[in-house]
């Protein structure tokens, strides 16, 4: 028997009607359009404010050339590992731009790039991926969360730091990002249904690369698209070319406005593509043929904004040269800060377990500080 | 005891306006033990929430309010139930001090109902402390007395760490004088107390089953021994000075609790115990535990649930020969 046979579901013999129902929200302003929204290239890049959108290309080659020089300090062996973004610099900067000095960043493992270009110090941003600490910084100084690494946990905080903020009466508004995989999590889930409800100032960023590692997004989800997934918990979805600054900076302005004046929260997906493979222990060979990501390649966000600021005569030849110049100085920085062997405290294990020390932590911390004390002697 | 837990959090929240209550149906209804009742009404919705229904997102929630300043006292329905919240707990709540390196640290008090005895059908009985005392990061700590559900919880409230907060359901109805007018302070999270002072043997236990041991302590005096109780009331940190005192005076020992007994608490401590006691020891430090079986069904759980002749007759086989 399929539910429309159920007896019942025809209602044809009722004898009352049932009760009134009507649905909470209505779903058509939230649904999002089916193709994601453009700038870069359309009439709708006539409105381009031409400081922005220098500002933006800037640290689009800065990002661009980040991402080259962290993935090199993982050939040599001063990164563990790097999550590049390469191709996804866009999604990124526009994250990080949109954002107040009050507001705050909560960030995914792979998005060490929109902590920089919040204004993050590039060394302090990689410490959790070079190895001598998890967080490199004080997340309250620069409002970044930590790095997560546990796919979409870092969801609900951000909601309920933003629920926080709002109660104690303060204009701050928190953005939160996620990978496409991210998004079959369950904290995921909690964490839109919760911002909803609440109507916390939220702005879910899900940078759609195509893949989780290897897992390519029609095996993630059944949904049309992952901006659809909003309508269910009461909020706007929106679409958006993800290697599109312009739009990237629009659409997401425009959530975080909303946001900051008591609109609720937005989820937004960029669709992009991790040019990359997902780490270097990843072979992308195995999931995805060249093709594809040729295609890609054409679509790049910085060569994106750099034909229309040309074209418009918003930059030239000099201006360019300035930006890779400064981009080549960043990088050189970012070496030699990399280059200087990170010092550990080994009693550092014990530090900041607990505010108090334990008994328990106390006679470890004893017994590690007397093997190197006798490994000093010896 | 719940008047004393409820009372501890009006309190809290009274003295300090940045003490949060959030659970799952903790507002109007007062939780489904009653436990936040009035809370709500008394501070607010803002105050006492009333949050969807789902435990990660309480718990990651508390996580970011926290992270701005807030003291959130988040409430698990049942102990079976806080499982969904379980990777909050352990990647974020127990480590975030630790990741920041001191610089965030998460004031989250964990209120978690817990144990059997009253007769619930299955997911409703847990004693799920291992998993909490297994979490470096976490206090872990459980009231056994209607004094202590105050202290302890204000001490919880108040600690800059996250606390898992275990309330022994079953002693949620127990009754003793207690005054709420003028609740006597628990001194800090991490002391162990001597309930019963004895000279033949130390029965070491917590929160649901300290009742059980001063039963037994009483009804062991028939066969001539004279038992003393130490009610560990915090699992972590765990009150090693003062379990090792009595024990060494005493020179025998039986760890009591609930849960079960292979990786239990009741292992650890008696390492401790056999470590530092050693040569002070008359017999093998013994356990009595629930078995390690999934919670029974409640015409069961008596059987399941270490009694007081379950513990008369491990004290008897403290007359250790060999
Ligand atoms: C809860 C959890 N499960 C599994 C992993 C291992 N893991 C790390 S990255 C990744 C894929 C993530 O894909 P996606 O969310 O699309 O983000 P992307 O890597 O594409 O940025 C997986 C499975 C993890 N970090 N956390």
């Amino acid at each position: 028997m399929t539910v429309q046979e159920l007896p019942g579901a025809g209602a044809s013999h009722r004898s009352t009607q049932p009760p009134a129902w009507s649905p909470r929200t209505d779903a058509a302003p939230l649904l999002p359009d089916p193709e994601p929204y453009r700038v870069l290239g359309t009439e709708a890049a006539d409105r381009l404010d031409p400081e922005l959108m220098r500002r933006c290309y800037a640290e689009l080659v800065r990002g661009r050339r980040y991402n080259a020089q962290a993935t090199a300090l993982t050939k040599q062996g001063r990164l563990a590992v790097y999550p590049s973004t390469v191709g996804q610099e866009a999604c990124e900067i526009a994250a990080a731009l949109v954002l107040e000095e009050q507001d705050w960043l909560f960030p995914s493992y792979r998005d060490t790039l929109a902590a920089v270009a919040r204004g993050l110090d590039p060394v302090q941003a990689l410490t959790l991926l070079r190895g001598d600490w998890h967080t490199g910084y004080d997340p309250r100084e620069h409002r970044i969360a930590p790095l997560s690494t546990p796919l979409a946990t870092q969801l609900p905080h951000a909601v309920g730091l933003a629920h926080a903020a709002r109660l104690r009466g303060d204009d701050v508004v928190a953005l939160a990002m996620v990978g496409d995989g991210g998004t079959s999590e369950g904290d995921f889930h909690e964490a839109l249904n919760f911002a909803a409800v609440w109507q916390a100032p939220v702005v879910f960023l899900v940078q759609n690369n195509g893949f989780a590692i290897s897992v390519p997004l029609a095996k993630q989800t059944a949904a049309p698209t992952l901006a659809h997934k909003a309508v269910g918990y009461g909020m706007p979805g929106r679409l958006v070319d993800g290697n599109d600054i312009a739009a990237m900076h629009e659409v997401l302005s425009e959530a975080v406005r909303r946001a900051r004046a008591g609109g609720g929260p937005t989820l937004i997906e960029a669709v992009t593509y991790r040019m990359e493979a997902h780490t270097n222990a990843d072979d992308a060979t195995r999931y995805r043929g060249d093709a594809e990501v040729e295609a890609w390649k054409a679509h790049d966000p910085v060569d994106l904004l750099e034909r229309e600021l040309t074209a418009r005569g918003i930059i030239d030849e000099a201006a360019i040269q300035a930006v890779r110049d400064d981009a080549e100085a960043m990088a050189a920085a970012l070496r030699e800060g990399m280059n200087a062997d990170p010092v550990v405290d080994p009693m550092d294990l014990f530090a900041h377990v607990y505010a108090e020390q334990t008994d328990r932590l106390r006679e470890q911390a004893a017994m590690l500080r007397a093997e190197l004390e006798a490994e000093d002697q010896a | 005891m719940a008047q004393a837990l409820t009372r501890a959090m009006r309190d809290a929240m009274a003295e300090d306006p940045t003490v949060h209550v959030m659970g799952e149906d903790v507002g109007t209804l007062g939780g489904v033990f009653r436990i936040t009742d009035g809370l709500a009404k008394e501070f607010g919705e803002e105050r006492c929430t009333d949050t969807p229904l789902a435990e990660a997102g309480i718990l990651g929630a508390a996580v970011g309010m926290a992270m701005y300043g807030l003291r959130p006292v988040v409430e698990m329905q049942f102990d079976a139930f806080a499982y969904p919240a379980f990777e909050q707990l352990i990647s974020h709540v127990a480590k975030m001090r630790n990741r920041t390196r001191g610089a965030m640290p998460l004031p989250i008090t964990i209120r978690v109902p817990y144990g059997g005895g009253i007769g619930g059908v299955e997911h409703h009985c847990d004693s799920s402390e291992a998993y909490y005392v297994a979490t470096p990061g976490l206090h872990v700590v459980t009231p056994a007395t209607v004094e202590d559900a105050y202290g302890l919880l204000r001490a919880s409230i108040a600690s800059d760490d996250p606390v898992v907060f275990l309330e022994p359901k079953r002693l949620y109805w127990s009754k003793a004088d207690w005054r709420p007018e003028a609740p006597a302070a628990v001194p800090g999270i991490g002391k162990a107390l001597v309930r019963r002072t004895g000279t033949s043997a130390t029965l070491i236990t917590y929160g649901p089953s300290l009742p059980v041991c001063l039963e037994a302590a009483e009804a062991a005096r028939e066969e001539g021994w004279d038992l003393e109780v130490v009610d560990l009331r915090s699992l972590v940190p765990f009150d090693e000075d003062t379990v090792v005192e009595s024990v060494r005076r005493t020179g025998r020992a039986v760890v009591v609790h609930e849960a079960g007994g292979f990786g239990g608490p009741g292992a650890e401590i008696a390492a401790r115990v056999t470590e530092r006691c050693f040569h002070h020891l008359e017999a093998p430090v013994l356990r009595v535990t629930g078995f390690d079986i999934p919670y029974p069904p409640p015409m069961l759980e008596k059987h399941h649930l270490p009694g007081v002749d379950r513990i008369l007759d491990t004290v008897a086989r403290l007359q250790w020969e060999n």
